[in-house]
């Protein structure tokens, strides 16, 4: 664990890891998402790994763009609202810098070849980055040899890719597993604690 | 009702009505600025959602920046952000708190549980369309269309990922530089 001194150094710790990240994102939420994992997770071990997706869970589900969401909630957890302040502003910066020095030159931008090419081979590094998040996840998800929770991920793998299933259907839907997994759990117990009363 | 707070509202209701991330919000801007208040052009916006794209950062706030500069400059740009942030402050701050509140208790932990292996399924999913559109930038037509350039980089960012853990913000520029300059020596022969 690499825990900041004093709340100051975390807030700056803060500030410079969203914007870096958030500078880095080229793609969807789920690319950044992936970053703060291997940043927060990996790097600085701030979060654990089960938090980290939940993050992403919630932030996936709330409206506003998912980088946005992952950080107020990144924020709070590390220093409260001023956290939530910092982590907005890290995040936000970089787009709003680049885009406004851009919109001033945006027809040559557009239609530069060479940055056309850069971005379009970025993208292999992209992937490989998400593919090496996926990978250790997965193996923990695998590791908890719960057939349920190894089910859910092929399932919900499928329905994505193959079937176009919407993310947020997918989240409720195991959202409800969660809850009936969960109503299993008070039932059995129950009905151990009875048996032990009349035992 | 002056440009500059028309702006503003618009993206609160992008902030607040778009689910899912930046392509949900891109119907949600288009309706706002184009057809309800006409500040810009279908041409433009297609332009705006380019530039988006290739820029890194959220989709919705780079479109609230480009959209905000175009039209009433730098405090066009502060305030369309903000507008686009607002509704994800104070929406992911309440649930941020019950989160941290009851995440805890055995039986949140036990729903949480089950909701995990989805979102890493989603990340997943995520990762194979880039990896396709890295692939495949024009579309999949058979194993004949492959980019073998992207695949090398793919392969090797991977294993320099796995093996010696180097640092994903490097190798994401890492692979845009070295995949840039193996298309230009190529085209040199």
């Amino acid at each position: 664990m690499n825990h900041p001194r004093n709340k100051a150094q975390t807030l700056w710790q803060l500030f410079k890891a969203t914007f870096l990240l958030s500078a880095s994102t080229f793609g969807g939420g789920f690319v950044i998402v992936s970053l703060m994992k291997k940043k927060f997770v990996e790097e600085l071990g701030w979060l654990e790994e089960n938090e980290m997706l939940d993050v992403t869970a919630i932030a996936q589900s709330s409206p506003g763009p998912i980088p946005i969401n992952a950080s107020v909630i990144l924020g709070y957890r590390m220093c409260g609202l001023a956290g939530t302040l910092v982590a907005i502003l890290g995040t936000a910066l970089p787009p709003m810098i680049i885009i406004s020095v851009i919109s001033f030159f945006y027809a040559q931008f557009r239609s530069n070849a060479i940055i056309a090419l850069a971005l379009q081979v970025m993208r292999a590094g992209v992937a490989a980055v998400i593919f090496d998040v996926v990978l250790n996840l997965a193996k923990n998800v695998i590791k908890t040899k719960r057939w349920l929770y190894i089910g859910l991920m092929a399932g919900a793998f499928v329905a994505k890719v193959f079937f176009g299933v919407e993310a947020m259907v997918l989240i409720l839907v195991c959202l409800a597993v969660g809850i009936g997994d969960l109503l299993v759990h008070l039932k059995a117990g129950q009905k151990k604690r009875a048996t032990e009363v009349q035992a | 009702m002056n440009t500059l707070m028309q702006l503003f509202f618009s993206f609160i209701q992008v902030g607040l009505f778009s689910v899912g991330g930046g392509y949900a919000a891109i119907p949600l801007i288009q309706n706002q600025i184009v057809d309800v208040h006409g500040l810009m052009t279908l041409a433009e916006f297609t332009d705006l959602i380019t530039i988006a794209e290739m820029t890194p950062g959220p989709i919705s706030i780079n479109s609230a920046t480009f959209v905000g500069m175009r039209l009433a400059g730098v405090p066009g740009v502060l305030l369309c952000t903000l507008g686009c942030i607002l509704p994800s402050f104070f929406i992911c701050l309440l649930l941020a708190h019950f989160y941290y509140k009851y995440r805890n208790f055995q039986g949140v932990q036990t729903v949480l549980s089950a909701l995990r292996p989805a979102v890493v399924a989603l990340i997943a999913s995520a990762g194979l369309s880039i990896l396709t559109l890295a692939l495949f930038p024009t579309g999949v037509a058979g194993l004949s269309s492959i980019h073998m350039v992207e695949g090398i980089l793919f392969l090797g960012s991977l294993f320099l990922l796995r093996r010696y853990h180097v640092n994903a913000i490097a190798i994401i520029f890492g692979s845009g530089v070295v995949g840039t300059v193996i298309y230009l020596v190529m085209g040199l022969f």
